[in-house]
């Protein structure tokens, strides 16, 4: 099989090119740095099956970012049958930077000229017959969007992958050619592959390089000495780059003919800048459009109209149980998936559709079934009770996650998202990172696996570790059960609060957390200069519908797959757990606090006292720290614990659950059930979203973060860090919820901590100084 | 008239003179296109002030005020497009 690589800068279109060659849904946006590592894909229409490899997208060859290096390495040692360089036309200049450094290599070579469609419609032309003949490879027109020009370019792909070709450079006008030549003549006599290449690198002084050839080196350094340039002296990196723009100036860039002779014209993206990322409004803008996801997504008070015009509930209209709030008739119902005291956002209404009257009737009807089977008594218990209650609450979150990702997915495919970056960077500097360490951030919302491995685009060490290591704390998809279960049970449970708002406060407690320990690290552990901010700002498009739904239909097979896996299993075991007693004797859901998880979690549970869910709950508090636990595995389980365990409790005697029935798969309901069980109180829940939140995220996530920090003891380090920055998170948020005067004594350790590492950097900067 | 691109103000152009800095940063203004004899525009400043947001080869690019201190331009007049927008 032939193996074909993409290449090219960052946003160009690769990832684009690649799903539409090989059929695949990686994920796509417009910012620079979505794809941070090389995947793979067949390519079926050629004469042969063809392997397609897409690199990271980059902007140079340099050894300074680790994408860079994965490409680079790829390219010189994987020697791939061909490279399809894609080439974004609209920006052909700085593009052809990297192919003037490809086309050093000894690898067959094939120009895609992408986003053809983006340039005709300016009015302007590219000359590709004019660049072919230039650049001495062919160069073919397409767009990977439209999928125009595919096939074509796959056949002019799959022909030079039959020839060889070797490198050419265009460093052959410059001062430092004979240089060059010589240093590839010594490379070739090591037996050196791509010795053109290796030469020029080796010329650069490339880290990288230099250690790999120390041999070759006295050439240089002895040419270095004879050697002086009127510009530049004896930076050759310099001298390299410049020669390269130079050339690229005057052979290529001819062959782009614009419409417009205006040098800096103003584009529809410069106008939408000009209020996105406005002086004044640019902030409040996007605080806005933060507020506005979120309300669209959990307010089951759209635009407040339910407020401002005092509009009935359900209950109020007489269509609903004065006691239970459910609705009377089933048109009553009908209409509360939309109206109930207020219109309800669109997010509301299909979560309402959803898990009222599709999964909601659906999962009844199977429980039904089950009972009037002939099957054992624990047999329907742990299908029932167990296994559909379980995944059933998980599943019932299915809409936000996606309403919420979809949101999210709209403002990376548009180019907004790098100019939060933008707008943030000076923000961000404060806490000692750059504006590019929001993006792995923001995409934390929707899951950390993938926020983690984005952190690769950081090129500082330091940054990326303490980006690592924050990123559980934007809350994830699969944390949201926990807060809109947690938060709806506390409305109806306490009549006080407002859902969506403690859900929105939540997700700020995160930020705030984040920020702190990142300051805290930048300031003693992670100790470092800021790293430098040099980004693109991607020109804004319209999102395209496939390329969004492809992102949510990803996102639901990813969802459901777990749910039907990791999370099935987890709750058949702790439906066994909670069923079982060490003595191996099947267990009467009310004989619960026999069970093996039970007495094992009520040895742990003292420790959880000063978060509020420990000792002074009585008997049932261990509840919590099965969840917490069964959190570790995927957070999605610690809702659906709940669910299980409801059932469990709710058959205990003595128990008074009110209004409350427990025969629907609802993550509210099972809350109130833990609610009226152990006399939890408000801070005390908060409290426990704010532990599951900031401690040790889900299996996947502590996977990703050991690949990501390549390094046992620092990933060690992040694990007691989780636990230590959870537990103190927890203990904070329960005893000022409950006794509010502790802030003064939690600001006053803050303080402290704040002057002990002002002072102790002062002290060890004055001893570097002295040094 | 020469001057580092920190102190441009919105709607300035210029030509780049010489890039200095640590080698990192260096190279990465280099293979973002600013390299001598490129042309640069001071588009704006991000709401704090900083970053900066430059046109540079045709298309947008954004850099830190520390990063742009290491780059030296010749002062060129401000061009007419957005002049005449400021004026508005």
């Amino acid at each position: 099989m032939k193996k074909f690589a993409l290449a090219g800068n960052p946003n160009c279109g690769k990832t684009t090119l690649f799903n539409n060659l090989t059929g695949s849904t990686a994920h796509v946006g417009n910012w620079p740095g979505v794809t941070v590592d090389k995947r793979e894909g067949v390519y079926k229409k050629c004469a042969e099956l063809v392997s397609i490899v897409d690199l990271p997208g980059i902007y140079s060859l340099s050894p300074y970012t680790p994408e860079e290096v994965i490409a680079r390495n790829y390219i010189s040692d994987d020697k791939p049958d061909c490279v399809i360089n894609i080439v974004d036309a609209t920006n052909l200049e700085r593009n052809l930077y990297l192919t003037t450094q490809v086309l050093e290599m000894d690898v067959p070579m094939v120009i895609a000229l992408n986003m053809m469609d983006a340039v005709e419609k300016n009015g302007d032309k590219i000359d590709a017959r004019e660049l072919e003949k230039r650049l001495g490879v062919p160069v073919v027109k397409i767009s990977a969007l439209r999928s125009q020009g595919l096939s074509e370019l796959m056949d002019k792909a799959y022909n030079e992958s039959k020839k060889q070709r070797f490198g050419i450079t265009v460093l052959e006008e410059s001062n430092i050619a004979h240089l060059i030549a010589d240093v590839k003549t010594a490379l070739t006599g090591e037996d050196v592959s791509n010795p053109l290449f290796h030469a020029v690198k080796l010329v650069e002084g490339d880290e990288i390089e230099v250690d790999m050839h120390k041999e070759v080196l006295g050439v240089v350094e002895a040419f270095k000495k004879t050697f002086k340039d009127d510009i530049f002296g004896t930076d050759f990196e310099a001298l390299i780059a410049d020669a390269r723009y130079k050339y690229i100036s005057e052979h290529f860039a001819p062959v782009f003919e614009r419409k417009t002779k205006e040098k800096f014209k103003m584009t529809k993206s410069d106008k939408a800048d000009r209020v996105l990322t406005h002086k004044i409004w640019g902030i409040p803008i996007f605080i806005l459009i933060l507020f506005a996801i979120f309300h669209l997504t959990f307010s089951e008070d759209f635009l407040f109209l339910g407020s401002i015009f005092g509009l009935p509930s359900l209950v109020d209209l007489g269509m609903a149980d004065p006691i239970t709030e459910e609705p009377l008739t089933y048109g009553a119902k009908w209409l509360s998936v939309v109206y109930n005291g207020g219109v309800m956002s669109p997010g509301v209404m299909i979560n309402n559709l959803w898990n009222d009257i599709m999964v909601g009737e659906l999962f009844g009807w199977i429980q039904g079934l089950v009972e009037q089977s002939n099957m054992s008594d624990w047999a329907v218990g742990l299908i029932n009770n167990g296994i559909i209650d379980g995944v059933g609450s998980v599943l019932s979150f299915l809409p936000p996650i996606l309403v919420l990702f979809l949101f999210f997915s709209i403002l990376e495919d548009s180019g907004y998202m790098a100019r939060i970056a933008f707008i943030l960077d000076r923000m961000f500097r404060r806490f000692g990172l750059s504006g590019r360490a929001f993006m792995p951030m923001i995409m934390g919302f929707g899951c950390s696996v993938p926020a983690m491995i984005n952190t690769r685009t950081l090129a500082d060490e330091k940054e990326r570790t303490a980006t690592v290591r924050v990123i559980p704390f934007f809350s994830c998809g699969a944390k949201l059960p926990i807060l809109t279960a947690i938060a709806g049970a506390m409305v109806v449970a306490f009549g006080a609060g407002n859902a969506d708002l403690i859900t929105f406060a939540m997700y700020i407690l995160g930020i705030v957390v984040a920020i702190l320990s990142v300051l805290f690290m930048r300031s003693t552990t992670l100790k470092g200069e800021t790293p430098p901010f040099i980004m693109e700002l991607p020109a804004y498009h319209a999102p395209q519908f496939k390329n969004l739904m492809l992102h949510l239909w990803d996102k639901t097979k990813h969802f459901i797959k777990k749910a039907f896996t990791v999370i099935l299993a987890s709750t058949i075991v702790i439906w066994l757990l909670t069923h079982f007693s060490f003595s191996w004797k099947l267990l009467e859901d009310e004989q619960v606090n026999e069970s093996i998880i039970a007495n094992i979690a009520t040895l742990l549970q003292p420790l959880f006292t000063p978060l509020g869910f420990g000792s002074q709950l009585g008997e049932y508090g261990w509840v919590f720290v099965v969840a917490a636990i069964a959190g570790l595995i995927a957070k999605e389980n610690v809702i659906g614990t709940f669910a299980t365990l409801a059932v469990c409790l709710s058959a205990v005697g003595g128990l008074d659950f009110g209004s409350l029935v427990l025969d629907a798969a609802d993550g509210v309901d099972a809350v109130r059930a833990m609610i009226t069980a152990t006399g939890i109180t408000g801070p005390a829940l908060i409290a426990f979203i704010a532990f599951n939140m900031t401690t040790i995220p889900c299996f996947a996530a502590v996977g990703t973060a050991k690949g990501e920090l390549q390094n046992k003891k620092r990933f060690n380090f992040t694990l007691l860090f989780w636990l230590v920055s959870s537990y103190i998170v927890g203990a904070a948020v329960y005893t000022i919820g409950s006794w509010w005067w502790t802030c003064f004594i939690w600001i006053a350790v803050l303080a402290g901590i704040v002057t002990f590492v002002v002072l102790r950097n002062k002290k060890l900067a004055k001893k570097e100084a002295l040094l | 008239m020469e001057k580092t691109l920190d102190l441009f103000t919105v709607g300035e152009s210029g030509i780049v003179k010489s890039v200095a800095g640590e080698g990192k940063i260096k190279r990465r203004l280099f293979d973002m296109g600013i390299t001598n004899g490129a042309e640069i525009l001071l588009r704006k400043k991000a709401p704090l002030g900083d970053p900066l947001e430059v046109t540079v080869r045709g298309y947008e690019l954004t850099l830190r005020k520390t990063e742009a201190a290491c780059v030296n331009m010749n002062v060129q007049a401000e061009t007419a497009t957005v002049a005449k927008e400021n004026g508005k």
